[in-house]
């Protein structure tokens, strides 16, 4: 029992939000890349040189001009893929994955170039500290869960509805779902289905950006190499289980939150199950529930992943 | 009408654009790099120099050259199998992992015996290992529609966790003896034998050539094989004329899978003589740029595993001469990627020059 | 009157195709023009150009006396330019709203208004006698109302240039004679409209002028008054042409194949085929009549293996066929025409002999062991290739570098092949010019000749009805009618297909 009161403490509840923020944001640039029919599996890398940049940046200037710089790498890093996928229609699966490995080297290489006798790992930069929410922090429960949180967790959560409004209430978004399903309609119609995808692709690439850049100078306070493990890919599981849209996608994120959440808090109460195991539990995880949509219908939009050739 | 067909027989045969754009390809990134290198302060012919000077200039170095090709040749093979399949198994990495632990585990609990066997016993476990590591997504997939990017990159970590967790403090395969995280060393009876003196270089290089040779006559040879390419350039066609789209993905990724943990035995069983957790240092990533600048043909794929071993083993000799970061070759290996995925508009331009030069002016 | 449309000396070449070599047109204000040619023949490219969704090469389009030039669809619109296009261009998971106002969408703040746009929209359709459910999904509509959907788009982009693409394709005979009726008043309306076709009877029943189009060449332009179906025919393919296919008197045999009561799901999970049931005796030919989407397309499927059903019985030659795979059907005695021969019928990668071995690569003399011996395989194709009259430079060549009608005589080379008991070939002549056309008919027939037994499902009524003993109407994923041939008359039969004379 007291094991069971550890285990769901509030502190758990709290983590979640804070695990769950990188990989919705991951998430929310998947809705935003696919929608528009743009297959995005570059979002780790994304992420990954989003981080880094906020590192670099946060060194030299300071924290929020490194989230700034980290949020732009990640939007940039986006325009390399909606060029490569868009304008020269190279196979989007390749053109990211080429994405994620630079990612994972780029940083390397430029580490001992930055700090001298620095290999793989960043020094400590200075982080955006967290803020207290005023009236909400008071609220007992409520208050200890969302009240004292980093500011990205709040813009992340706040991004969910936002681009949920962009995407289906918004002339931009009508276009963007409407090059997703039939580019060859838009374009009839006089809609710059190229145009669609860079944009969609670039603020995918930017929302990624800042993920990675929570991860680095918010959630840690270094930069270390391949410090994503895989929540771009996670991102985009929970986005496939939300059924791309950013709602369901928030909901599948928290669930992934809450598992990660749960074994940290399961360590350190001690519950005998080895660390190494318990941490492939988020892993394990996205696997099932991706199993767990057998049978359902879960259709992508109908152009996911296809170039648009212009007659 | 005779220029058609030699048009249509040679010119449109994929395999003379392949070759050019590979070698476009390996030039492209060298350039991209270049200026990298010039931006971060290095002389970039001198590094390159070096990264060829590591990888041949020396017994020692040429060894480790072929050292590294043969588990890039292997997991480019692996790569090849799915791609031919219309299947990305990017979880090359985690299936070489399987094997090893596979390997490295019949290395050391059977003590000595006869060594063709005792080698054999282990890589069997191996390939069964990265099998079994390549047939869950290919199940998932064909029983529960799960894309298989997703669910081999959430088995890489689970392999990697595994093979952390075997070789902890209290993992079932530490070594006891030993503060190292690690397993025992396997037997002397499973250790591939050396072929090169004062080199590492071992039997598994032509194991790998041999291979290569089997996957290409299994692709372009055998039933099994025009099989696994209709499903892969058209499975609704192919399903029309009685091939069974989900069989032949599961059958796929289990050899795909079976190619990565064949890889990760190889290693240990040649290389390492004991498992530790990160005994791999991405060999199944860079099967990826192997198996596409290979045009995902065995023979080609030959070439460009040697390429990338040369990479591999020569940016050592770069990053001690010169500093520059072993990494550099990840992102050579990512610019050949992006490269070769521009095949659509790389393969037109080629294309049209050379109808245009074949065909006289166009108006 | 003024030309209002002026086309001058076009030329657009795709690759290995000189699609419109040379043309210039003239369309005049207020007319109906048809646009006649066969498939292939350059009236669809021409038409996207002007609708500036192709670039062109070369020449000189104006617009209402301007010279103008496209760089997208968007300037056509903004010159008052409109086109129906043969496939639809509608979002099938968006409202007929959400379809209608997209690209032309009106904003309050930062959100769309729908309301406004739905009154005006509402406004339109009204003044036009439209009948348009605004917030149905385009997917649940039929697709006569999508068609109206099309035209609507039109209307509230201001058109007064409107172009049709083979808009009769898809529709009963009756919802064609309501779409001649639209135009009739979209005309007297002022509109100009530019009907694309290769059917004869429709150019003489609407149209005020005739542009003939072959191989990309202008043929003629002609008053239609002054023609007769016959000369177009000539002029269109270039040659005389017969209208009829000669039917062989052939014994029909026992049954082969039989379906009873079944019932299957389509790929979205709804409810396709309700209970059907037909037989195919030998040498008989069943043709399958229906609007496109009434269950055609799962009906094959599931006659080879392609589709599982949830209830009823299969039988081929009296082998119980449920739920059997696609290679269970071939060797049950199945041969396969697809509809989409690009999506089912070939591997437009592969070489011709590769797509020639196809549901053979396990069977003798070819399967050697683990093996294929593909020097059988390539001297086995060659020959098909001369039988079969496949122009193309040799085996080795992809089939996607092929015309559409060698790409047809490839699969039913291929097909044929089988020795089937059953044939079940689905829109066999689609997309093909007449010549590809003949040689498919005459094939079928060849077929039933050699007593096997034939199901023939087409959207062409004229090919259903000249081809079948019997006919057999589906609707809404039923068979509604049974008529044998000879007996009934396209009025009779269109009317079944709009689900019965109650409607």
């Amino acid at each position: 029992m007291e094991l069971l009161i550890k285990l769901f403490s509030i502190t758990v509840f709290a983590s979640t939000l804070r695990i769950a923020t990188p990989v919705i944001l991951a998430s929310l640039g998947g809705c935003m890349s696919e929608r528009s029919g743009v297959i995005n599996i570059g979002l780790e890398g994304m992420m990954l040189m989003g981080a880094f940049s906020a590192v670099v940046g946060s060194w030299f200037f300071g924290a929020w001009t490194g989230l700034l710089l980290g949020v732009l790498t990640g939007g940039l890093m986006g325009l390399l893929h909606a060029f490569m996928s868009v304008t020269l229609k190279a196979n989007q699966i390749i053109s990211a994955t080429a994405i994620n490995i630079m990612a994972v080297g780029l940083p390397n290489i430029l580490i001992p170039v930055i700090w001298e006798n620095h290999y793989g790992i960043s020094p400590t930069v200075p982080v955006i500290a967290d803020i207290n929410l005023p009236l909400i922090s008071s609220i007992p429960i409520i208050g200890d869960i969302i009240g004292h949180q980093n500011p990205i967790v709040y813009i992340a959560l706040l991004l969910v509805p936002l681009i949920s409004f962009l995407l289906f209430k918004t002339k931009l978004g009508l276009r963007i779902r409407a090059v997703g399903e039939h580019p060859l309609a838009a374009d009839t119609l006089g809609i710059n289905v190229y145009r669609m995808r860079y944009i969609a692709v670039t603020i995918s690439g930017l929302l990624a950006g800042l993920g990675g850049a929570f991860l680095s100078i918010a959630y840690q306070s270094q930069f270390s190499s391949a410090m994503t493990a895989g929540r771009g890919f996670i991102g985009l599981a929970a986005m496939i289980f939300g059924r791309w849209s950013p709602k369901g996608a928030l909901l599948a994120c928290l669930l992934f939150g809450f598992a990660d959440a749960f074994q940290a808090s399961a360590q350190s109460a001690g519950v005998p199950i080895p660390p190494e195991i318990m941490l492939s539990f988020p892993y394990v995880l996205t696997l099932v529930a991706l199993v767990g949509l057998f049978g359902k219908i879960a259709l992508s939009p109908a152009a996911n992943g296809k170039p648009y050739y212009k007659g | 009408m005779k220029k058609n067909f030699l048009y249509s027989t040679f010119i449109d045969n994929d395999s003379v654009f392949a070759f050019i754009k590979a070698i476009l390809g390996v030039f492209f990134a060298f350039f991209v790099v270049y200026f990298i290198l010039l931006a971060t302060g290095y002389k970039p012919l001198p590094v390159f120099a070096a990264l060829f000077k590591g990888a041949f200039g020396s017994r020692r170095g040429f060894g480790e050259t072929l050292l590294s090709t043969t588990p890039l040749l292997l997991g480019g093979l692996g790569f090849a199998v799915a791609y031919r399949c219309g299947l990305f198994n990017i979880g090359l990495e985690g299936q070489i992992t399987m094997g090893g632990i596979a390997a490295a585990f019949f290395g050391f609990i059977i003590p000595e015996i006869n060594p063709v066997i005792h080698v054999f016993i282990c890589i069997i476990a191996g390939i069964v290992a990265g099998g079994i590591w390549g047939f869950i997504p290919g199940y998932l997939k064909a029983k529960f529609g799960v894309h298989e990017v997703i669910s081999v990159i959430m088995l890489n970590h689970i392999a990697f966790k595994i093979a952390a967790y075997l070789v902890s403090m209290q993992g079932p395969m530490k070594d006891k003896l030993d503060d190292m995280p690690a397993s025992p060393f396997i037997s002397d009876s499973a250790k591939i034998i050396r072929i090169m003196d004062r080199t590492r270089l071992h039997w598994g290089i032509f194991l790998a050539v041999g291979v290569a040779v089997l996957i290409w006559l299994l692709l372009f040879r055998m039933r099994l094989g025009y099989k696994i390419r209709a499903v892969g350039k058209n499975p609704f066609a192919a399903e029309a004329s009685g091939i069974s789209i989900k069989k032949h993905i599961v059958l796929t990724l289990a050899i795909s899978g079976a190619l990565g943990g064949l890889a990760g035995a190889v290693e240990i069983l040649g290389v390492h003589y004991r498992l530790f957790a990160a005994f791999s240092p991405g060999y199944g990533f860079d099967a990826i740029a192997v198996a596409l600048l290979g045009m995902v043909n065995p023979l080609g794929i030959i070439a460009s595993a040697f390429l990338f071993g040369i990479l591999r083993s020569g940016s050592v000799f770069m990053q001690a001469m010169y500093g520059v970061n072993k990494d550099m070759v990840s992102v050579i290996t990512a610019i050949i990627v992006l490269f070769m995925g521009m095949s659509v508009p790389i393969g037109i331009m080629l294309k049209n020059r050379i109808k245009r030069n074949s065909n006289g002016t166009v108006d | 009157m003024a030309a209002i449309v002026k086309m001058q000396n076009i030329v657009k070449r795709f690759p290995g195709v000189l699609a419109n070599d040379d043309i210039s047109i003239e369309v005049e204000e207020g007319e109906i023009l048809c646009l006649l040619g066969e498939n292939g023949a350059g009236k669809s490219t021409l038409m996207n150009i002007l609708y500036g969704l192709y670039h062109y090469d070369k020449g000189e389009i104006f617009i209402k006396g301007e010279k103008t030039t496209f760089s997208g669809p968007g300037d056509a619109i903004d010159k008052g330019i409109g086109m129906v296009h043969q496939h639809f261009m509608l979002v099938p998971v968006f409202t007929v709203l959400e379809n209608l106002i997209l690209g032309s969408e009106k904003v309050k703040g930062l959100s769309l208004d729908l309301n406004s746009s739905k009154k005006e929209l509402e406004a339109i359709s009204d003044k036009y006698g439209l009948e348009i459910q605004l917030d149905a999904q385009v997917s649940d509509i039929s697709v006569g109302m999508q068609q109206r959907v099309e035209i609507l788009k039109l209307l509230y982009r201001g058109a007064d240039i409107m172009i049709f693409d083979e808009p009769t394709a898809i529709l009963t005979p009756q919802e064609i004679e309501e779409l001649y009726k639209v135009m009739q008043s979209l005309r007297l309306l002022g509109k100009t409209i530019i009907f694309i076709t290769h059917k004869l009877k429709e150019v003489k029943e609407i149209s005020d002028r005739v542009i003939v189009l072959r191989d990309g060449k202008l043929i003629e332009t002609i008053d239609t008054e002054s023609t007769s179906i016959r000369e177009l025919a000539r002029m269109m393919v270039g040659r005389e042409v017969l209208f009829r296919t000669e039917k062989p008197e052939v014994e029909t045999g026992r049954e082969i194949l039989n379906v009873k009561n079944i019932s299957a799901l389509n790929k979205r999970g709804l409810p396709a085929l309700k209970g059907l049931s037909l037989n195919v005796h030998e040498g008989e030919i069943v043709g399958i009549a229906g609007v496109d989407g009434n269950g055609q397309t799962e009906l094959v499927e599931v006659l080879t293996g392609l589709r599982k059903i949830s209830s009823g019985i299969i039988t081929i030659d009296g082998k119980d066929m449920v739920n059997k795979s696609s290679g269970q059907f071939l060797d049950a005695g199945t041969a396969h025409i697809p509809e989409d021969r690009l999506l089912r019928g070939l591997i437009l990668d592969f070489p011709i002999y590769e797509n020639l071995l196809l549901g053979f690569e396990d069977k003798a003399p070819f399967a050697k062991g683990l093996f294929l011996d593909f020097n059988k395989v390539r001297s086995w194709a060659e020959e098909l290739v001369k039988n079969f009259n496949i122009k193309t430079p040799g085996v080795n060549v992809n089939a996607g570098t092929m015309s559409g009608g060698n790409q047809q005589k490839a699969v039913l080379a291929r097909e044929f092949q089988r020795n089937p008991k059953v044939l079940i070939a689905s829109q066999p002549t689609r997309g093909l010019d007449v010549g590809a056309i003949e040689f498919v008919h005459e094939r079928i027939m060849d077929a039933k000749k050699e007593h096997k037994a034939i199901l023939l499902v087409s959207l062409e009524l004229s090919e259903i009805m000249n081809l079948s003993d019997r006919i057999l109407v589906i609707y809404e994923g039923e068979i509604v009618a049974e008529f044998n041939y000879g007996e009934v008359t396209e009025t009779e039969i269109g009317l079944m297909m709009a689900g019965g004379e109650d409607k």
